[in-house]
């Protein structure tokens, strides 16, 4: 920082203390006056227009086109539909019939499209660092496989994530019955072994467990953040949410959560416990024991007696609902406990009902931890001649990594494809740079186990290859094509299968699994039985004692696989509004007691390693108790944003990846500047969102928000006759703060990142973002999310203060923002009371990278310096959907009009339309008992995007 | 005592000279600025503008009566009008003039898989979002903006493209237009119209 500071001190020193001369005054005026006016004056260059030879039928200029394709994440894969403009995709949307995706979407999904426009892809072969080619790499391949003939395969490896996808599984076993010796081994970091472990413990078996929240009343979750973590996560938090929404209905579900960290599902919690992960394990003993299962152990000897009353509170009320609830482990958690999980489910007769099992729809080695352990092992002996990684990277994620990158070393043969070329890349023979998802051919299962398809919207932009396509080489079929072999697969497995059909739709039909029913014996006789014998033995009484350490995925770099996604590093993370970092989360008790303050670095040592990290301070995380996300402090070479923040693989044990006791923790004398949102976690005595709880709500729903009262104005009233009257209503009760409609709206209006340094004097650009406030007892408090994109105000403050009529109201009641118009005074953000307003301090969209001009949505200007910019609800997909409407001479209809933010919201929490408009949805809402506009009583502002206030239900028995 | 005066009485003459020529001056610079922003040299109407194939509409459009919707397919669909791609001058000029030295670099287009690279002639800024489709829809005339192309050998800007030409219109909407195509006017003059 000194530094930084030092140099420009001086200079501006000397011209502070300098008395203004006038004429030194007047030169510089005159100049800059004669200046501006010639820089209007650049004459507009000559432009092209390049029809096509022959034009493609499909293509209408300006029209977009949408394919359905799907985005796999850690082998699972979610339906989306790819936005294309003439053969460029621009944004991505939910597929609204895939089962996983139901039109929202995931952060991860969103981002995607940068991922695939990044300009530090590789770009090229590189053999031994030098640039090389995909002919030089067959060459040598051939070579190779000459010997592996006579080796029978022996000695070669491939390694892989997590994979469902069926083709590849064809593909591997015609590989291994020509080179039977050759073997598979998969390496995920944060895996869903526990829950394979797990239900092998209860059943015999590893099994899939699938939830439904549809009908469910009562639902626990341990550690489980299932509304935003998991192939199925979309399902499920619309499901959660169908169940909470009062409206429409007269009863609401009941979330229990006990966690170490908050999480977006303990927010959500009608009662939350923080407690220490591997706490949860006892806890659950004594659920276990309270709901009558012959579990041994003296849990209650652990368990204090405050915890004591809220476990018997869960007992009952799960007790009172039989066939309703639903307990859910989360992956972090032992196999153990999964076991006893699912046991309990069943044992509340939650199967056929909000429980079914199927078979695990992954293809790849199931349980990975113990998968890459061999693969290690053989590493050790010296077995493996030939490597092939395929999309992992093991050099960053693998647990103990100097050794395994020593390991490597003595392996002669080694080849890395992935898109980026990582650390893994950077330790082989060979890197091949990957074909992205929105360039390939392939398929994936679904988390029910339906097959999706991927189809490739734009051609390889860099030669890229699919893992599939690699596999074709070590098959001596170099020439063959992804598409030719996939449709081959299909069509011999399903010879009736309509291919076009499933293309268009992304889904291959009749592709889920049944559920398998676990046998009754199970449920009844547990009773007689007891608890299986390898449950009981494995499920004893945890001592917990001193600093426990958590190893959890972090909320926008996952295990670190998006570090190069620059919308993801900047999007603050949920809980911490934390950007371009991870820190060591801690409690506020801990951090009182351990002097620790924010943005102190300490030092973090485990079984004699040691890395350091900054300290952020978290309401609700559990005492004693700190959280590392993974996926940052990444060191690849050409990457500088992937070295921000601290590496927590490098303390992460093999043996207990997730979390750990044996902590030391010591305060260094030092601080690290952490770039955060939103530094406040109170709303200073404002009813900014306004709550209730369910049973006040159900006796007299007027009583949580106040009746408004007339008032008085000098303004006039804005002009709105019949037409359209464009509102939004945000309901706070199903928001889930996933922050997809942050994202969504990034990706839809060409809104540019800024970087840690910006983001640091507060000049982030989100059009919406999400703001997260804590009530109550700084230990155990209640989180709060509230969205906040324009308000589009009919007494909009912005308006009056503009010098320029750069911002004012159009017919429909849209604040509108003209670029054209604006100057750059700011004074209109200053005015404004939600603070949604964005400036372009610099120059922060970028106009040079070759690969980032593609990304633009050709509907929105891309803002240039110096220029306002704010939430416009989407005016680009307002106008066409008006201009359709007025073409065919009738009214626009309600849901024609959907804004990006509420396409992508899994929980359809965002609604949007015309409030004219009586039958329409959003007029409903704006009349709900719940609603209100924030601020609006003490400013009225009359804001156009009002909020249904949230509700709890919390247990009052 | 000779001292020489500073100020000579010529002095006065040339003040006020000055002065008269200064405000003059300044008057005649933003006179010719106003005008000189809607001459063609500054806006570039009625200039036609140089293409790899001197294509006439006055010859297809005027003289032989195609269609405009032949060739810009996606006018009544889309935000953009279209150009035609190079198949489709050759379904006539596979036939007629087929040896034109004219139309080489169409031919070379259609052989070598190249398209053509046309010179725009009608150019809005970046924030500017013209439709199209709407226009026609609500029975706006191709030559209202675009001028007598019918009678143009090259292509040329007809008028200035500046806002105030939309504007003309967009302020003062045919009458007869608004009720039979029923036009909704209070969108006319949104910023959000247009700009995005």
């Amino acid at each position: 920082m000194s530094q930084i500071d030092g140099a420009p001190m001086e200079i501006s020193e000397k011209y502070w203390n300098d008395p203004i001369q006038r004429r030194q005054f007047l030169k510089l005026m005159g100049a800059s006056l004669a200046l501006a006016g010639i820089s209007s004056c650049s004459p507009i260059p000559p432009e092209g227009i390049i029809p096509y030879v022959i034009a493609p039928e499909e293509i209408i200029p300006g029209k977009p086109l949408f394919y359905a394709s799907s985005f796999v994440h850690a082998g699972f894969a979610q339906g989306i539909l790819i936005e294309t403009h003439m053969g460029r995709p621009t944004k991505i949307e939910g597929n609204p019939e895939h089962p996983m995706s139901l039109g929202a979407t995931s952060l991860f999904m969103q981002a995607n499209i940068l991922s695939l426009y990044d300009p530090q892809r590789g770009k090229s072969v590189s053999h031994e660092r030098l640039p090389s080619n995909w002919e030089a790499l067959e060459k040598w391949m051939t070579l190779q496989q000459a010997t592996w003939k006579t080796t029978l395969g022996k000695g070669v490896y491939i390694l892989t994530g997590a994979l469902t996808s069926p083709s590849f599984l064809a593909q591997m076993e015609e590989l291994r019955s020509q080179f039977p010796k050759l073997q598979w081994h998969s390496h995920e970091p944060v895996s869903r072994d526990s829950i394979y472990l797990g239900t092998q413990m209860a059943f015999g078996k590893p099994l899939s467990p699938r939830y439904s929240l549809k009908a469910c009343k009562i639902i626990l979750s341990l550690g489980c953040d299932f509304l935003v973590d998991g192939p199925e996560a979309l399902r499920l938090a619309k499901e959660f949410a169908d169940g909470r929404r009062v409206h429409s209905q007269p009863e609401m579900n009941r979330l229990y959560v006990i966690e170490s960290s908050p999480t977006l599902t303990g927010a959500m919690a009608d009662h939350r416990l923080p407690r220490k992960s591997a706490h949860i394990q006892n806890l659950l003993g004594l659920l276990a024991q309270m709901l009558g299962l012959p579990l041994q152990g003296e849990f209650h000897a652990v368990i204090s007696a405050e915890d004591h009353a809220w476990i018997k509170k869960v007992a009952e009320d799960l007790k009172r609902h039989p066939g309703v609830s639903l307990i859910l482990p989360g992956n972090t958690q032992p196999a153990p406990v999964h076991a006893l999980c699912q046991i309990l489910n069943i044992h509340l007769g939650s199967q056929g009902k909000t429980l079914s099992f199927i078979q695990p729809p992954e293809i790849s080695p199931l349980f990975t931890q113990n998968s890459f352990q061999s693969f290690i092992s053989d590493l050790k002996l010296k077995k493996v001649k030939t490597l092939f990684f395929l999309d992992t990277n093991p050099v960053y994620t693998a647990p103990d990594h100097s050794a395994f990158q020593e390991l490597l070393s003595q392996v002669p043969h080694k080849v890395s494809l992935g898109l980026f070329p990582d650390e893994t890349a950077a330790a082989c023979n060979w890197y091949l740079p990957a074909a992205h998802e929105l360039e390939s051919w392939g398929d994936a299962r679904a988390a029910d186990g339906s097959v999706s398809l991927i189809q490739p919207v734009i051609a390889p932009l860099y030669g890229g290859k699919t893992a599939p396509e690699i596999l074709s080489l070590l098959l001596g079929r170099p020439g063959s094509s992804a598409l030719g072999e996939l449709k081959n697969y299909w069509n011999r497995r399903n010879s009736k299968m309509n291919w076009k059909q499933a293309l268009h739709d992304g889904m291959i039909p009749e592709t889920t699994f049944s559920p398998l029913w676990m046998p009754s014996p199970f449920s009844p006789s547990i009773q007689k039985r007891g608890i299986p014998e390898t449950l009981q033995q494995a499920f004893q009484v945890k001592a917990i004692s001193g600093l426990e350490i958590q190893f959890q995925e972090d909320p926008t770099l996952s295990d670190g696989r998006y570090a190069h996604n620059r919308w993801l590093q900047e999007l603050p993370k949920a809980m911490t509004q934390l950007t371009w970092d991870n820190a060591a989360l801690i409690s506020p008790m801990t951090a009182t007691q351990r002097h620790l303050k924010k943005e102190d670095v300490v030092e973090l040592e485990l079984l004699g390693k040691k890395i350091q990290a900054p300290v952020f301070i978290l309401p609700g995380q559990a005492d004693d108790c700190i959280t590392l996300h993974l996926g940052y402090g990444r060191e690849a070479p050409d990457h500088p944003h992937h070295r921000q923040g601290s590496n927590a693989y490098l303390l992460r044990p093999s043996e207990s990846p997730h979390f750990a006791f044996g902590l030391t923790l010591k305060k260094l004398n030092k601080t690290y500047p952490l770039a955060t949102t939103q530094d406040h976690w109170k709303m200073e005595g404002r009813s900014l969102v306004k709550q209730g709880n369910f049973t006040q709500f159900q006796k007299d729903p007027t009583s949580i928000v106040p009746l408004p009262k007339p008032r008085e104005t000098l303004l006039q009233a804005l002009g709105v006759d019949g037409s359209e009257a464009w509102a939004m209503v945000i309901d706070l009760n199903v928001c889930i703060g996933c922050k997809s409609c942050t994202l969504a709206c990034q990706a839809e209006n060409n809104i540019p990142i800024v970087g840690k340094e910006e983001v640091l004097r507060g000049r982030s650009m989100h059009w919406i973002r999400v703001d997260r406030y804590y009530q109550g007892d700084e230990q155990a408090p209640s989180i709060l999310f509230q969205p906040v994109p324009c308000m589009h105000c009919e007494n909009a403050p912005c308006e009056l203060v503009c010098p320029t009529g750069a911002t004012n109201h159009d017919t429909t009641g849209l604040n509108q923002m003209v670029y054209n118009r604006c100057v750059g005074t700011r004074y209109c953000s200053n005015n404004c009371p939600y603070k949604v307003r964005r400036f372009n301090f610099f120059q922060y969209s970028d106009f040079k990278s070759q690969s980032l001009q593609l990304i633009y949505n050709p509907d929105v200007t891309v803002r240039s310096r110096g220029v306002m910019e704010k939430c416009t609800y989407c005016v680009q997909r307002i106008r066409s959907a008006q201009i359709e409407a007025e073409k065919e001479m009738r009214p626009i209809r309600d849901g024609e009009v959907i804004t990006a933010c509420q396409a992508a919201c899994p929980t359809q929490a965002i609604v949007f339309g015309n409030k004219n408009d009586l039958n329409s949805k959003v007029a409903h809402l704006r009349k709900d008992p719940l609603n209100y506009g924030l601020l609006d009583e003490d400013l009225n502002t009359q804001p156009r995007t009002t909020y249904l206030a949230k509700l709890r239900n919390p247990n009052l028995l | 005592m000779s001292k020489e005066l500073l100020f000579k009485p010529r002095s006065n003459a040339i003040a006020r000279l000055i002065l008269l020529g200064g405000i003059g001056g300044l008057a005649f610079l933003f006179l010719a600025g106003e005008r000189g922003k809607w001459s063609s040299f500054i806006t570039d109407a009625d200039i036609p503008v140089a293409q790899p194939v001197p294509f006439s509409h006055q010859h297809h459009v005027g003289e032989l009566g195609i269609d405009c919707r032949y060739c810009h397919t996606s006018v009544e669909l889309s935000s953009t009008a279209g150009m035609p791609s190079t198949h489709t001058c050759m379904t006539c000029h596979s036939q007629i003039w087929s040896e034109s030295q004219m139309l080489e670099p169409v031919r070379r287009s259609y052989k070598m898989n190249q398209p053509l690279v046309w010179n725009r002639v009608y150019r809005l800024p970046h924030y500017v979002y013209f439709n199209h489709s709407i226009h026609i829809a609500k029975g706006v005339e191709c030559t209202t903006c675009h001028g007598q192309i019918q009678r143009m050998p090259l292509t040329q800007k007809a008028n200035s493209f500046y806002m105030k030409d939309c504007l003309e219109c967009h302020r003062n909407p045919d009458k007869k237009r608004i009720k039979k195509q029923s036009i909704q006017t209070r969108h006319l003059t949104d910023c959000t119209t247009c700009h995005r």
